[in-house]
């Protein structure tokens, strides 16, 4: 698994990422109640915007940590947000992202390195 | 320009329970505990929640009389002083001479033996000093304000609040809403009045500061207990259709367009008589321009402050000064202000959420119901 320091979880196979936040972000983030996702198709630019987390507290922008298209979001998280709560690392993927610059993995962070720029 | 954040009575007690602690208001306030926002709000819908409001202002108007005091008051706020009786509290808020509003406030009349001349006022925490430099300037001779000092503000709310203070001092079942009494709680002296800010029953408690923590710690050994901090506070109270100051009402908006008019009775009406008192009247007969609304969206994207508010045309019609997740109602809820031609109750709009028009409706307040000790 790799971390960004935007606080996004990132897993690759088969040249396909799976991105979610992680679980320091969702304590951070406190109680989550809306997941707006990006449409399947998008093609997307390490960095940018393309999901928002609305938690009880605030609206928090999510950033796509590496280049390429998305091709799956988890729809389970419209109808039960709170699962982001539960499970950041696991079941509450956002999006799968198709790489079109494997590269970029090297600027992000392993799980040693997260935990300590977490601290 | 960053001054040292304040702390009140309870601040230890507060981080010995784990509380997020954050600034707000020259304060070094609890905006959750352990539990979160969304339980500690469904807690207080369900239970008793306990809130620390410490940081609000506590002070008293201090006249030779009664009538003295509520006269002198009544030039600075549009609520019937004059008819409050005894131990009676009202809400008002404070007009600037546009008829805007400086800050919102709770006044009652204290009954204590030789303080009969008494107004007890309670301002948010934000506004304090300028709410005290301009009620000082504008009261007559012979009336001064005094701030509160060293004094601690409880608030206890929730359906179990009565039950739970009951068995404290079993007084407060005589207690109706808007009314306070002078009690002793477990020897601690305290001015308990049957208010607060969550649309729940429940009762603000004044103390000693030296006093807070014993009270708190006390209050929590009750197994109806939870401590809540202002997260869940806001969530409530956006629920209740309750105005935050600095939001839903601040310097531009009146009573009359911020739908306060019930806390405005005839005879202020009529009469005027207190700073702001042209644009009051002129609005209660001619109507106004925009006026606060509970907004619905349709949809589960909550809609925060500073949201565009659109016709289905897409043109500007208004702005969310209050919104986000209402656990009770289990959607987003909000709060803004509209033209008054599209404020009718059930009147289609649209939200402007990140670029996109999210379809919502106009719909009454509270989005929850109140559940008030009325008499």
């Amino acid at each position: 698994m790799h971390y960004s320091k935007d606080h996004e979880w990132i897993v690759v196979e088969g040249g396909i990422a799976t991105i979610g936040i992680t679980d320091h972000a969702q304590q951070q983030l406190g109680d989550v109640v809306f997941v707006d996702l990006p449409k399947v198709g998008r093609v997307v630019k390490a960095n940018e915007s393309v999901a928002t987390v609305e938690s009880v507290k605030a609206a928090s922008e999510i950033y796509v940590p590496v280049s390429g298209e998305v091709i799956a979001v988890n729809d389970g998280l419209t109808g039960d947000p709170a699962l982001v709560n539960r499970a950041a690392e696991s079941e509450a993927w956002f999006m799968k992202v198709k790489m079109s610059d494997a590269a970029e993995l090297a600027t992000l962070m392993d799980k040693a390195a997260y935990d300590k720029f977490v601290g | 320009m960053s001054e040292k954040l304040q702390r009140t009575a309870l601040f230890e007690a507060h981080q010995a329970l784990g509380a997020k602690l954050v600034p707000f208001a020259g304060y070094e306030m609890p905006v959750q505990y352990p539990m979160g926002v969304l339980g500690e709000h469904n807690w207080t819908r369900q239970n008793a929640g306990l809130f620390d409001v410490s940081h609000m202002g506590q002070g008293f108007i201090v006249g030779p009389d009664f009538a003295t005091s509520a006269r002198a008051m009544e030039q600075l706020v549009p609520a019937d002083l004059l008819g409050l009786q005894p131990h009676q509290q009202r809400y008002s808020q404070l007009l600037n001479a546009d008829g805007g509003i400086l800050d919102d406030l709770m006044i009652t009349r204290a009954a204590y033996t030789g303080y009969e001349g008494w107004l007890y006022v309670v301002v948010n925490a934000s506004r304090k000093d300028a709410d005290y430099a301009h009620i000082t300037a504008h009261l007559p001779e012979g009336v001064t304000l005094q701030p509160g000092v060293d004094m601690a503000l409880l608030a206890l709310q929730g359906p179990k609040a009565e039950a739970v203070l009951a068995k404290l001092n079993p007084a407060v079942l005589e207690l109706s809403f808007m009314h306070y009494a002078s009690l002793k709680i477990s020897g601690v002296e305290a001015h308990v009045s049957r208010s607060g800010y969550t649309g729940e029953d429940g009762f603000e408690i004044s103390v000693y500061a030296k006093d807070a923590v014993k009270l708190w710690d006390l209050l929590l050994r009750d197994e109806s207990v939870k401590p809540i901090g202002l997260g869940a506070r806001d969530s409530l109270r956006l629920e209740a259709g309750l105005c935050l100051y600095g939001h839903d009402i601040d310097e531009t908006t009146s009573p009359i367009e911020a739908g306060l008019q019930w806390s405005i009775a005839k005879r202020r009406r009529v009469e005027g008589g207190f700073i702001g008192a042209e644009r009051v009247q002129r609005e209660l007969s001619e109507g106004v321009s925009r006026r606060r609304v509970g907004i619905k969206p349709d949809g589960r994207a909550p809609a925060r402050d500073g949201t565009e508010i659109q016709d289905l045309a897409g043109r500007k019609i208004g702005v969310v000064t209050s919104g986000g997740f209402g656990p009770t109602v289990n959607g987003p809820v909000a709060m803004g202000y509209v033209e008054a031609a599209l404020s009718p109750v059930g009147t289609a709009v649209q939200l402007l959420v990140r670029g996109q028009a999210l379809p919502a409706s106009v719909v009454n307040l509270p989005f929850a119901t109140h559940n008030f000790k009325r008499t």
